[in-house]
């Protein structure tokens, strides 16, 4: 569960302060399927990065399952996001000299689990993703919607409690773009929370609850219309 | 994350940026190997010079008459020195044990006649100890054979070039030649010896040293040259000869040098040329650190989205830091080994081709220049990575702006 208070995030940019969010209050149940939609600049990404415990706070509350984790020293926080947040973006994020199988298993290795266990997730993750055939495969021999499905799967080996999705379909063809949005809300059906910003209106209208931001400011927060 | 997990992943991505890799790779390479060879070739010269030492026995002692160094102000003596004599030779080689054999020595410059023929050549005047004290042969014929050296037989022993110039094919044993206003039969010619310490052997015609002191009316002697028994006496020997010498002349009036005094002078100065050398190299090690430092620093900053995404995907700091540092290491043993391997190829080249040269790397500077390399690759591999590692993953990911 996904608590936020008060929050704000200021950038010094020069001499000029820009306030990317401003005096935020969120909650976000488990299980929740929500798209973060506004216009470009008006703060969604910098949103998505908080929850995903990629940015900090600049000053309010973040509370994750009821821990405040905004304030939390470096190295916790990268305990968090390798145990609870799986995190996708647009650009894939691949690391090319890896295999599919590869860059599944990275996080885990990060995690420091063993190569048994590790085998075993790997391709239980991509078969998830329906690429068991594409393990051995580099990034550049995969196409878009295939990478995007590498990197959903490496977001999920080590089952999060949340999956946050930066413009997941941003840089995908219309129907390959539908197959990550189907089988992200595959995952939400099993259990995951899905938080995707979006601004796709049909991507957003699949959503269970739209937030609006505007100016860093949450103007608009309900199911879609 | 394993310390083997850490070596693959940075293996892996060493190999992912090939080019890279091997641009840093042959700068540190060409650091190493500079440094092994240049100081090679200095300890090569100095082991050069000393062996040229070495060869002309370790165990000399030289005495020369008058005394070099000057005390006091105005020397009541004045210049006037005793003659170093013949008596003194036999009384050195009868009083002291320790000395195995003398080789008295008288040094002039005639003009030396067969035929038409005529050459000015140094006439060393000599005793049949020279040979083995100065480690000469000879090629035909007879050394100056044994005897009264106070009775001066009319024979000569000549170098090769005197041959040549003198008799060209010739066989010159037997025949006679002009030295000065004095006839001399050749009775053996020495084996090529060439340059040694200043001193054309191939250019000089040996006489026997009473011939040599009447030839050009001298009554001193130029150098007593004297063979200790062992090296480790050499210093007590040496005491023994001054003191015999003082009480014959009644006062200190000879120079009495050992082998080894004339070796640590060209020691310190062989010294101080492996030094300038290691300077040298030095620079082009500090060149080669930034080299290093240089490629390392865009890695890291050209990596600065990667660690991002590691970051992202849950890694702490120290596990970014451990793969760094894992990759540095690797590029730095690697070029390290690689600059080792063609620095010694290269002295060893050299030894093949100058075999007088015995060009072999000192343990200093392989050492240093592997400090080196091993400092620059870890320090300018970490400290960027570090900095890398504390940007919020976002900002990493966006390239660290």
């Amino acid at each position: 569960m996904i608590d936020l208070r008060g929050l704000t995030r200021h950038y010094q940019v020069g001499d000029q302060t820009v306030r990317a969010l401003q005096e935020i209050d969120l909650t976000i149940p488990d299980g929740d399927y929500v798209a973060i939609m506004g216009p470009s600049g008006s703060g969604k990404s910098t949103l998505l990065h908080i929850l995903g415990c990629l940015d900090r706070p600049t000053s309010g509350s973040y509370r994750l399952d009821g821990r405040e984790v905004g304030t939390l020293p470096e190295s916790d926080l990268a305990r968090v996001r390798s145990r609870k947040i799986g995190f996708v973006f647009q650009f894939f994020h691949l690391v090319a000299r890896l295999t599919a199988a590869g860059n599944v298993e990275l996080p885990m290795i990060l995690a420091g689990l063993p190569v048994a266990a590790r085998r075993e997730k790997v391709a239980a993750a991509l078969g998830a993703v329906g690429l068991s055939d594409r393990a051995d495969h580099r990034p550049d021999q995969l196409s878009g919607g295939q990478r995007q499905r590498v990197a959903i799967a490496r977001a999920t080996v080590l089952s999060p409690s949340i999956l946050l999705a930066d413009e997941p379909t941003g840089n995908l063809d219309r129907s390959s773009g539908h197959e990550i949005i189907e089988l992200l809300e595959r995952m939400n059906r099993d259990g995951l929370t899905l938080v995707v910003v979006t601004h796709d209106p049909e991507v957003g209208g699949r959503a269970r609850r739209n937030i609006k931001l505007v100016d860093g400011r949450i103007v608009q927060d309900g199911a879609p219309r | 994350m394993t310390g083997l997990e850490c070596v693959r992943f940075a293996l892996a991505a060493l190999r992912g940026h090939r080019l890279r890799s091997i641009l840093t790779l042959i700068g540190m390479a060409i650091g190493v190997a500079a440094v092994v060879l240049l100081t090679a070739l200095g300890e090569g010269a100095r082991l050069y010079i000393t062996g040229e030492f070495a060869a002309l026995g370790s165990n000399l002692i030289i005495v020369l008459p008058g005394r070099t160094e000057t005390t006091g102000s105005a020397p009541i003596t004045g210049g006037t020195a005793h003659d170093l004599t013949l008596q003194d030779a036999e009384a050195v080689q009868r009083r002291c044990p320790r000395v195995r054999q003398v080789a008295p020595i008288s040094l002039g410059s005639a003009r030396v006649g067969y035929g038409e023929r005529r050459r000015e050549v140094t006439i060393m005047g000599a005793t049949p100890e020279l040979l083995p004290v100065r480690r000469l042969d000879v090629a035909i014929g007879q050394f100056l054979p044994p005897g009264d050296p106070r009775r001066g037989a009319p024979v000569a022993v000549i170098g090769r070039t005197v041959q040549h110039e003198l008799f060209g094919s010739e066989n010159p044993l037997g025949r006679s030649i002009r030295i000065g206003d004095w006839r001399f039969r050749v009775i053996g010619v020495l084996g090529e010896k060439g340059q040694s310490l200043g001193a054309d052997m191939d250019d000089m015609v040996i006489v026997p040293v009473a011939s040599g002191l009447k030839i050009f009316n001298q009554t001193s002697l130029f150098r007593l040259l004297i063979e200790v028994a062992a090296h480790s006496e050499i210093d007590a020997a040496r005491r023994d000869v001054l003191r015999i010498l003082t009480a014959r002349h009644q006062e200190e009036d000879v120079t009495v040098m050992t082998q080894d005094s004339v070796l640590g002078a060209f020691n310190r100065i062989l010294g101080a040329l492996t030094l300038a050398l290691g300077g040298i190299a030095a620079v082009s090690l500090s060149v080669a650190g930034l080299g290093i430092m240089n490629v390392m620093l865009v890695s890291v900053s050209e990596r600065t989205p990667e660690i991002g995404l590691l970051k992202a995907l849950g890694a702490p700091p120290a596990a970014i830091l451990r793969v760094f540092l894992a990759e540095a290491i690797l590029m730095s043993a690697a070029g390290g080994g690689i600059g080792l391997l063609a620095g010694f190829a290269g002295a060893f080249v050299l030894r093949l081709r100058f075999p007088l040269l015995p060009t072999t790397p000192p343990h200093w500077a392989v050492a240093a220049s592997l400090v080196v390399s091993f400092g620059a690759g870890i320090l300018f591999g970490l400290l960027p990575a570090r900095r890398a590692a504390r940007l919020e993953p976002v900002t990493a990911l966006a390239g660290g702006r």
